[in-house]
C-alpha cells in the first residue's frame, strides 16, 4: 500500500487550495468562472499568437495589398485567398491582427499595472510608515494628480516622451512610452490604499514587536507590513488592468499610442472606424468585440475578487 | 409699358424673393487653410480659401480656362518682348472700401517676390514691376516669358494701405512659426468677405455686396460656412446627416454610399495633381537610417529599386478603389511636357528591384523613416502604409511617421526629412512650374519645395532658360530634356494622379474643377 492511502487525513496542497473559502466562492460564482474562462482564453490566444495566427501581420513584407478589404469567409476578388474574419485596408488578416494586437494590449496593460503597483506600493508604504513631511509631499502630489483625468496625464507624458525620443527609435519606444505613461497616471490608487492600510497596521503589536527587536524600517515595511496590505492591492490591480487596457486602446484610437505598423486593439478600431459607412463592418466589429470581452471579463473578475477577499461581505 | 419691360419687371419680381433669401453653403474638407496671408504658403486648400476672398489678376475658372479677374486684358508689349502689360479693372474696391489700383498690384507683386514668400519661384524671371498709370501694370522679365500670365493665377492682390496700417507689409514667415495680422485677417476684392475665422474650427464668409462681378457671375451662394473635418467617417456622417452641403473630398470607400443617398450626389473628375515620394539623394550620411557613413539613397540604383518595389496597380485597386491613375512621372496629364511614354514607365518588378539592391551593395536592405501627411491627399497615410509593406519586400524597413500637414510640410522646407510624400498640382499647366519648385537646386528664388537635395547646375541653367524661351518647339524640346534627367535620376518616385470626388447636396450645382479649387461665385443653388 502506498503512503498516500495510509494518510488520508492530510490532503495535498492543491486539494487544500481547492477546498479553501476562496476557491469555494469561485466554484459557486458562475460570473467569476465565465470571466476567468474568457480572460484565460484571450490571454492564451495572445501568448501563443505566433503558433495560432495564420499570418504575421507585423511583418510588412508578408502583406499582400491585393488582399485588402476581403470579407470574412469569402474569397478575395483578386487573389482568391479566404480569411476567417476578413482583412483590413492593408490586406492584414483581421484574426491574426487581433491576436497580435491583443498581445500589445495585454502586455501594455500588465506592464503598466505592474509599474504603477511597484511605484504606488513603495510610495504608499513610505508615506504611511514614515509620515511627516515625506507623507505630506507624496500624498499631496497624489491629490494633485487625481484632479486630472488619467487619460490626459497619459497623453501629456506620451507627448513629452515622443518629443524627446529620436525619430528613428519612436516605433520601438512607443510601447515602452505607453507603459510608462499609463503606469504613471495610475499609481495614485495604489499609493492611497497602501498608505491607508499601512496607517492601520503600523501600530499593531507585531510591528511594535519587530521594532523592539531592532529591525530596520525597510525590513519592517517589506517583510511585516507589506504582506498584510496586499489583498486590497490585488483587487485594485485587477480593476486597474481593465482600465489600463482601455487607456491603451483609447490612446491608440486617438492615434498617439501603438504605431500603425504594429496595431493594438485600439489602433485596429481606429482603422475600422473609417469604414463604418462603406460596408466593411468586420474591420471594426471583431477588434471591438475582443476589447469589450477582455475589459468586461477582467472587470467582472476584479469585482468578484473584491467581494471574495473582503471578510465583511462574506456570507 | 412695352411687353418686354413688363416681362422684365415680372421676372425681377419673381427673382426678388429668391435673391433676398440667404443661401448659405456649408462647406467641409479634410484640411483647413494654413494661413490667410496670401503669399505665405503656396498650398491647395490655402489658396482655395483665399480665392473666395482675394483675387489675382487672371484666374482659372471651374473648367480650368484662364479668365480675367482683376486685369481685364493683358498681352506682351508691342515695343519690348520682355514686357507684359496688364490693364486693370476700374472701379473695384477692397472689402474695407479702399480703391483698387496699380499701386496695390505693384505692392502685392513685390511682396510676393520677397524671401519669405512661397510664390517667389513663380516670379523668379521678373526683373521689375512698374505701374505706368493708375490702371496699367508692366511686368518686365529677364528675357521674354511666354507663360507669365499662367504664373499669376494664384497671385493674390492685397491693399497696400491695409497692409501698411496692419503691419503686414512683410510676408508671414510660416515655417519659422511667425504669426501676423495678415495670417488671421484678410482684405481682398473677392466675392466674399471674411466674417470670422477660427483656424481648424470654422471660417465664415459673407457675400461682398460691392463686388465688381455682381451680375456677371451667378453669385447664388450668399454665405459660406467652412468647417475642416479631418476624420473621413465624421466628414461623411456630416454629409449624410445634412450638416454640410458640400464636401470636397469624399473618401473613396464612401463614394457609393454618398452617391446612393437621396438628395446627395458625388461628381468625379481627374485632378491636376500627382502624388509621389521624394528621396534625399545627397551623399552625406543621414540620421534617419541605419547605414553609417553614407546615404543609401544617393545611389540611383537604390532609388530605381524602391520605385520598382511599389505596386501602383494594387494601390489603385485597393487603397484608392479604382479612383486614381498610376503615374510614371510627376506631371499630371493636363500639363505641357507630360508624355505618355514617361507616365507609363513605372513597372513593378520585385525581383528586379532586389537584384538592383544587391548590385548597389544593400542585399540586406536598410532602415529609413518615411514622413507622410495624414490630412492632405486622398488616403495619404494608407498609401504610405501600403508602401511600407511593398518596400519591406526588397528589404527596405520603413518606419512610418504620419503627421497632419501643418507639421509635415515644414519638414520639407527645413530639410528635416529624407523620405517623404508630396503631392503637386500645376496651376500654370506647364512643366516649368514643376521644375522651378521641385527640380531646381534649392535656393533663394527657386527650388523651395525641392527637399531631395538634388542639385545640378547645368540643369538649373536649362530650367531658368525656360522662362525666356519664346520658340515653343525649342522650349518643349528643353522641357523634354529636363524630364529625361528627372526620370533617369529617379528624382522622385511617382505614385498616381488623383481623382477628385466632390460630394454635394441636391441644392448645390457645380462642375468639378481640375485644380480642386471651388470658386463659389460660380456655384448655382437650387
Amino acid at each position: 500500500m502506498s503512503d498516500q492511502a495510509t494518510q488520508p487525513a492530510t490532503p495535498s496542497r492543491l486539494a487544500k487550495a481547492w477546498d479553501s473559502d476562496f476557491m469555494y466562492n469561485f466554484r459557486h460564482s458562475p460570473v467569476a468562472m465565465v470571466s476567468f474562462f474568457v480572460v484565460a482564453l484571450l490571454v492564451l490566444g495572445a501568448i501563443f499568437a505566433p503558433l495560432i495566427a495564420p499570418y504575421d501581420p507585423f511583418d510588412p513584407a508578408s502583406l499582400d495589398l491585393m488582399n485588402g478589404y476581403t470579407a470574412p469567409m469569402a474569397p478575395n476578388d483578386f487573389t482568391g485567398d479566404v480569411f476567417w474574419l476578413g482583412t483590413d485596408d492593408q490586406g492584414r488578416d483581421v484574426f491574426s491582427t487581433i491576436l497580435y494586437g491583443m498581445r500589445i494590449s495585454l502586455f501594455v496593460g500588465f506592464a503598466a499595472v505592474a509599474f504603477a503597483m511597484v511605484l504606488g506600493i513603495t510610495l504608499g508604504l513610505i508615506a504611511g510608515y514614515v509620515g511627516g513631511w515625506t507623507e505630506t509631499i507624496i500624498m499631496r502630489a497624489a491629490d494633485v494628480q487625481l484632479t486630472f483625468p488619467a487619460i490626459l496625464v497619459a497623453m501629456l507624458i506620451f507627448g513629452v516622451a515622443k518629443g524627446i525620443t529620436p525619430i528613428e527609435h519612436q516605433d520601438t519606444m512607443a510601447i515602452w512610452v505607453l507603459i510608462i505613461a499609463i503606469g504613471l497616471s495610475d499609481w495614485v490608487q495604489f499609493a492611497r490604499v497602501v498608505r491607508g492600510a499601512t496607517l492601520v497596521e503600523k501600530d499593531k503589536e507585531y510591528v511594535q514587536a519587530a521594532r523592539m527587536i531592532g529591525r530596520g524600517k525597510g525590513i519592517i515595511m517589506l517583510r511585516h507590513i507589506l504582506p498584510n496590505v496586499l489583498s486590497p492591492v490585488l483587487v485594485i490591480a485587477t480593476i486597474s488592468l481593465a482600465l489600463a487596457i482601455i487607456a491603451e486602446a483609447t490612446l491608440s484610437f486617438l492615434g498617439v499610442g501603438a504605431p500603425p505598423t504594429q496595431p493594438s486593439l485600439g489602433t485596429l478600431i481606429r482603422i475600422g472606424q473609417d469604414f463604418l459607412f462603406s460596408g466593411e463592418w468586420w474591420i471594426i466589429l471583431f477588434p471591438s468585440i475582443t476589447l469589450l470581452a477582455l475589459a468586461l471579463s477582467v472587470n467582472l473578475l476584479g469585482d468578484w475578487l473584491r467581494d471574495a477577499l473582503n471578510p465583511r461581505l462574506q456570507k | 409699358m412695352t411687353f418686354k419691360s413688363t416681362l422684365l419687371a415680372t421676372a425681377a419680381l419673381v427673382a426678388m424673393p429668391l435673391m433676398a433669401q440667404a443661401d448659405t453653403l456649408r462647406w467641409a474638407r479634410a484640411g483647413d487653410a494654413l494661413t490667410m496671408d496670401p503669399h505665405a504658403q503656396n498650398e491647395g486648400p490655402t489658396s482655395a480659401l483665399a480665392h473666395q476672398i482675394m483675387e489675382p489678376l487672371v484666374m482659372r475658372d471651374m473648367t480650368g480656362a484662364m479668365v480675367p479677374a482683376l486685369a481685364t486684358e493683358w498681352g506682351p508689349s508691342a515695343d519690348n518682348p520682355n514686357i507684359w502689360v496688364f490693364k486693370l479693372r476700374e472701379g473695384v474696391t477692397f472689402h474695407d472700401g479702399a480703391e483698387f489700383d496699380s499701386e496695390d498690384v505693384l505692392f502685392s507683386l513685390n511682396r510676393a517676390m520677397t524671401e519669405d514668400s512661397d510664390y517667389k519661384e513663380l516670379l523668379a524671371s521678373v526683373k521689375e514691376v512698374r505701374a505706368t498709370d493708375k490702371y496699367t501694370i508692366e511686368i518686365e522679365t529677364n528675357g521674354p516669358n511666354p507663360i507669365m500670365p499662367n504664373n499669376l493665377t494664384n497671385m493674390f492682390m492685397m491693399d497696400k494701405g491695409w497692409a501698411e496700417a496692419n503691419n503686414a507689409v512683410k510676408v508671414q514667415d510660416y515655417e519659422g512659426g511667425e504669426d501676423t495680422f495678415a495670417a488671421k485677417n484678410a482684405n481682398g476684392t473677392g466675392a466674399y468677405k471674411l466674417v470670422s475665422r477660427e483656424p481648424d474650427v470654422k471660417t465664415v464668409l459673407a457675400a461682398n455686396e460691392n463686388y465688381w462681378g455682381n451680375g456677371e457671375f451667378p453669385l447664388e451662394v450668399t454665405e459660406i460656412v467652412f468647417t475642416p473635418i479631418q476624420n473621413a467617417a465624421t466628414r461623411v456622417a456630416a454629409m449624410l446627416s445634412g450638416e454640410v452641403d458640400f464636401i470636397q473630398d469624399v473618401p473613396v470607400q464612401d463614394i457609393g454610399r454618398v452617391d446612393g443617398t437621396d438628395g446627395l450626389e458625388v461628381r468625379t473628375a481627374p485632378q491636376n495633381r500627382v502624388i509621389f515620394f521624394g528621396l534625399n539623394q545627397a551623399a552625406e550620411d543621414i540620421a534617419g537610417d541605419d547605414v553609417d557613413g553614407i546615404n543609401p539613397m544617393s545611389d540611383v540604383r537604390v532609388r530605381k529599386a524602391m520605385s520598382m518595389a511599389i505596386d501602383r496597380d494594387a494601390i489603385k485597386k485597393v487603397v484608392m478603389r479604382g479612383q486614381s491613375a498610376p503615374a510614371g512621372m510627376i506631371a499630371p496629364p493636363f500639363v505641357n511636357g507630360w508624355n505618355e511614354a514617361m507616365d507609363s514607365s513605372s513597372k513593378t518588378d520585385v525581383d528586379g528591384a532586389k537584384a538592383l539592391m544587391t548590385e548597389a551593395g544593400y542585399a540586406d536592405g536598410f532602415a529609413i523613416t518615411l514622413n507622410c501627411p495624414n490630412d492632405r491627399y486622398i488616403n495619404d497615410e494608407k498609401i504610405c502604409q501600403a508602401a511600407v509593406g511593398m518596400l519591406a519586400k526588397i528589404g527596405v524597413k520603413v518606419n512610418l511617421d504620419a503627421k497632419p500637414k501643418a507639421q509635415h510640410f515644414p519638414l520639407l522646407s527645413n530639410l528635416e526629412t529624407d523620405f517623404y510624400m508630396l503631392g503637386w498640382g500645376v496651376p500654370t499647366y506647364d512643366s516649368e512650374y514643376i521644375f522651378n519648385f521641385l527640380t531646381h537646386t534649392k535656393g533663394e528664388k527657386y527650388g523651395s519645395w525641392n527637399a531631395t537635395r538634388f542639385s545640378d547646375t547645368d540643369l538649373d541653367v536649362k530650367i531658368e532658360a525656360l522662362a525666356s524661351e519664346t520658340d515653343l518647339a525649342k522650349r518643349n524640346q528643353m522641357i523634354n530634356e529636363i524630364w529625361t534627367v528627372v526620370q533617369d535620376q529617379q528624382l522622385y518616385i511617382p505614385i498616381h494622379h488623383q481623382v477628385l470626388n466632390w460630394g454635394m447636396a441636391s441644392n448645390v450645382d457645380t462642375i468639378v474643377a481640375p485644380d480642386d479649387t471651388a470658386h463659389f461665385k460660380y456655384f448655382k443653388m437650387k
